[in-house]
């Protein structure tokens, strides 16, 4: 498929269909409710299904219901939806389900909500936070695939200027490699064989008396942990040499990487770094690159939370230090002053004492 | 014939063990009414012979055990969340019977919006609702379909109307909805209770594979433990109490 001028939910729909996603369910919400509309019109005419749920709540649950078939499935909202839906979400990864989830968020505030969660128990979801549309295509396909690698939910975090901005993109199918064979997946075939199947985020099993949680809880850590340590992705720009480094994430850090890469032209000594899987925070990378600077200045769109992981990462190699806030436009989708290239200067230049 | 509660039948009963159920071990109460609406479920199922087209969406009760020991592929679900987990399952799985096993808590409290949805859209699934109105799991509390003067744990001196409210009949609200096409309400008190549940549920899933809507059967089942009742009046009780407001009988049948 060529380039095409695509508004962003419909390339991010596009994406997932052209994933292999064949059901999607979802509840009207600013800025998510044109990915709703691009699913409802796009997942018939390809035998898929799109639900009108009812509630948030009744979306996960028909895409958990989905997603245990064996089919790939998806549902998403706003931060204030997924709310709603942090119940689900938990006991989803018990089950160890392969859901693909949507934030359109208003703004960076869902940051703790996407990597800590607001469910209950011990568990973790790969949150992906592309910087644009093309990034958002391709991450939107990787989160199928790892979904299924990991058998784990996988969380897009996406915002009002993904979803809504015209881009001209590229939506082909991009091959992840292969995937083990879903064994686990109802599909109502294995009634009265003696070993039926059971997706049970409690941890009983067929045959079994009673449930062992401790161990089963433990399985899943140290599978979280196996995550942790293959799947981090960042991307790092002009750190070698710097005396400042910009983290960003999500399409604020489009802003902040234009400043940066504007500010090396003159010969600036500053770089950009920006986590693409928010969980698992690429902490060893920017470790790495705090032994040689001498500053992290941390651009987030909301009252400081990616600052927690950078500092956890950093420890007491380089100074952090806040450089974003809370911005937005009068109906709190997200879109504020702050995403202003010139300002955005102003703030590293202060961090850099230049000014 | 007219069935007493007398334990003969109980253990005949008791003893039984559909070809769908792994083991005829349970945690349940002594008394208990849920084993033998999980059984006469299966035999529907067998009876159909479905079992290898058959997904379970099991709610959170103490009914949950089931999914470890009916042998039909199985989904375990949130409490209240079965309905919708059901409906993502049958969308993809068009070629399925699909059912959900839910207690009245579970249904009628939590997930009261959920059932009613599914019911609406006419979602070609069957609910089923054990209803012994208690939260039996939790040792005998107050749920929608307590009837009044119903004691349990947290309305010791019984429900009260003024103060607690009135129970919900969920049956005969989820027959009035356009989406429905069957709908019964059961009571496992006595053998032809038994045979008759069987027989709605058999009516449900078959109503279901002809894609005729939404199905649903109430199984009123006995919970002496959480009714302080001695094991051996819980039928009675369940019969004279329960069943004289959440009345038995096929509520609706669209053909």
């Amino acid at each position: 498929m060529a380039r095409r001028l695509m508004e962003g939910s419909e390339a991010i729909a596009a994406a997932a269909i052209t994933a292999g996603c064949r059901f999607f369910a979802g509840y009207p919400m600013t800025p998510f409710t044109e990915l709703l509309e691009n699913f409802a019109r796009q997942l018939p005419p390809v035998d898929g299904v799109c639900i009108n749920a009812e509630s948030e709540l009744e979306a996960v649950g028909m895409a958990w219901g989905a997603v245990a078939t064996g089919a790939r499935a998806a549902t998403g909202s706003t931060g204030q939806g997924l709310s709603l839906m942090q119940e689900s979400l938990s006991e989803i990864t018990r089950a160890e389900l392969p859901l693909v989830v949507f934030n359109m968020a208003r703004g960076q505030g869902d940051y703790f909500q996407a990597t800590r969660g607001g469910g209950h128990g011990d568990y973790r979801h790969i949150v992906l936070a592309p910087v644009d549309l093309a990034e958002a295509v391709q991450l939107t396909q990787w989160a199928f695939h790892l979904a299924e690698r990991w058998r784990n939910p996988v969380l897009i975090y996406g915002d009002y200027l993904l979803a809504h901005t015209s881009e001209a993109v590229d939506v082909t199918p991009i091959d992840f490699g292969e995937l083990p064979v879903k064994t686990w997946a109802v599909d109502g075939t294995l009634g009265g064989s003696g070993s039926s199947r059971n997706v049970n985020p409690l941890g009983f099993e067929k045959g079994k008396r009673g449930i062992d949680p401790e161990a089963f809880w433990n399985r899943l850590a140290a599978k979280h942990e196996q995550i942790a340590c293959e799947e981090s992705r960042f991307e790092a720009e002009a750190c070698d040499d710097a005396d400042v480094v910009v983290v960003a994430f999500g399409t604020p850090a489009r802003f902040a990487r234009h400043v940066v890469r504007e500010m090396c032209a003159e010969g600036l000594r500053v770089g950009h770094f920006r986590p693409i899987t928010l969980w698992p925070f690429p902490a060893a990378a920017l470790a790495k690159i705090a032994q040689r600077t001498k500053r992290i200045a941390v651009f987030e769109q909301n009252a400081g939370q990616m600052i927690d992981d950078v500092r956890l990462a950093v420890l007491a190699a380089a100074e952090v230090v806040p450089i974003g806030g809370i911005s937005t436009d009068s109906s709190g989708f997200g879109v504020g002053p702050m995403l202003d290239v010139e300002r955005i200067r102003g703030r590293v230049e202060a961090v850099m004492e230049i000014r | 014939m007219v069935e007493r509660n007398d334990e003969p039948l109980a253990h005949k009963v008791a003893g039984y063990k559909p070809d769908l159920l792994l083991s005829e071990d349970h945690h349940l109460c002594p008394g208990c009414g849920e084993p033998l609406a999980v059984r006469m479920l299966l035999d529907a199922i067998s009876e159909l012979d479905a079992a290898q087209k058959t997904i379970g969406v099991v709610g959170i009760g103490c009914y949950t055990t089931f999914s470890a020991t009916m042998d039909v592929d199985i989904i375990q679900a949130l409490h209240g969340r079965a309905p919708s987990v059901a409906t993502g399952a049958k969308r993809m799985r068009p070629e399925c019977l699909v059912f959900t096993l839910q207690g009245d808590g579970d249904m009628v409290n939590e997930g009261l919006q959920e059932v009613l949805h599914t019911a609406a859209r006419g979602e070609s699934v069957t609910c089923v609702l054990l209803n012994n109105g208690v939260f039996g799991e939790t040792g005998g509390h107050m749920t929608s379909t307590t009837v009044i003067g119903q004691r349990t744990k947290n309305s010791l001196e019984g429900r009260d109307a003024g103060y607690h409210g009135y129970p919900i009949l969920i049956g005969d609200l989820i027959a009035r909805l356009e989406g429905t096409a069957y709908a019964a309400r059961g009571s496992v008190h006595n053998a032809a209770g038994v045979a008759q549940v069987r027989r709605m549920l058999k009516r449900a899933f078959e109503t279901q594979l002809r894609g005729a809507g939404f199905t649903f059967v109430e199984v009123l089942t006995m919970c002496p433990t959480g009714w302080f009742v001695p094991t051996a009046d819980g039928p009675g009780y369940m019969d004279k109490v329960l069943g004289s407001v959440h009345v038995i009988g096929e509520l609706k049948a669209r053909t």
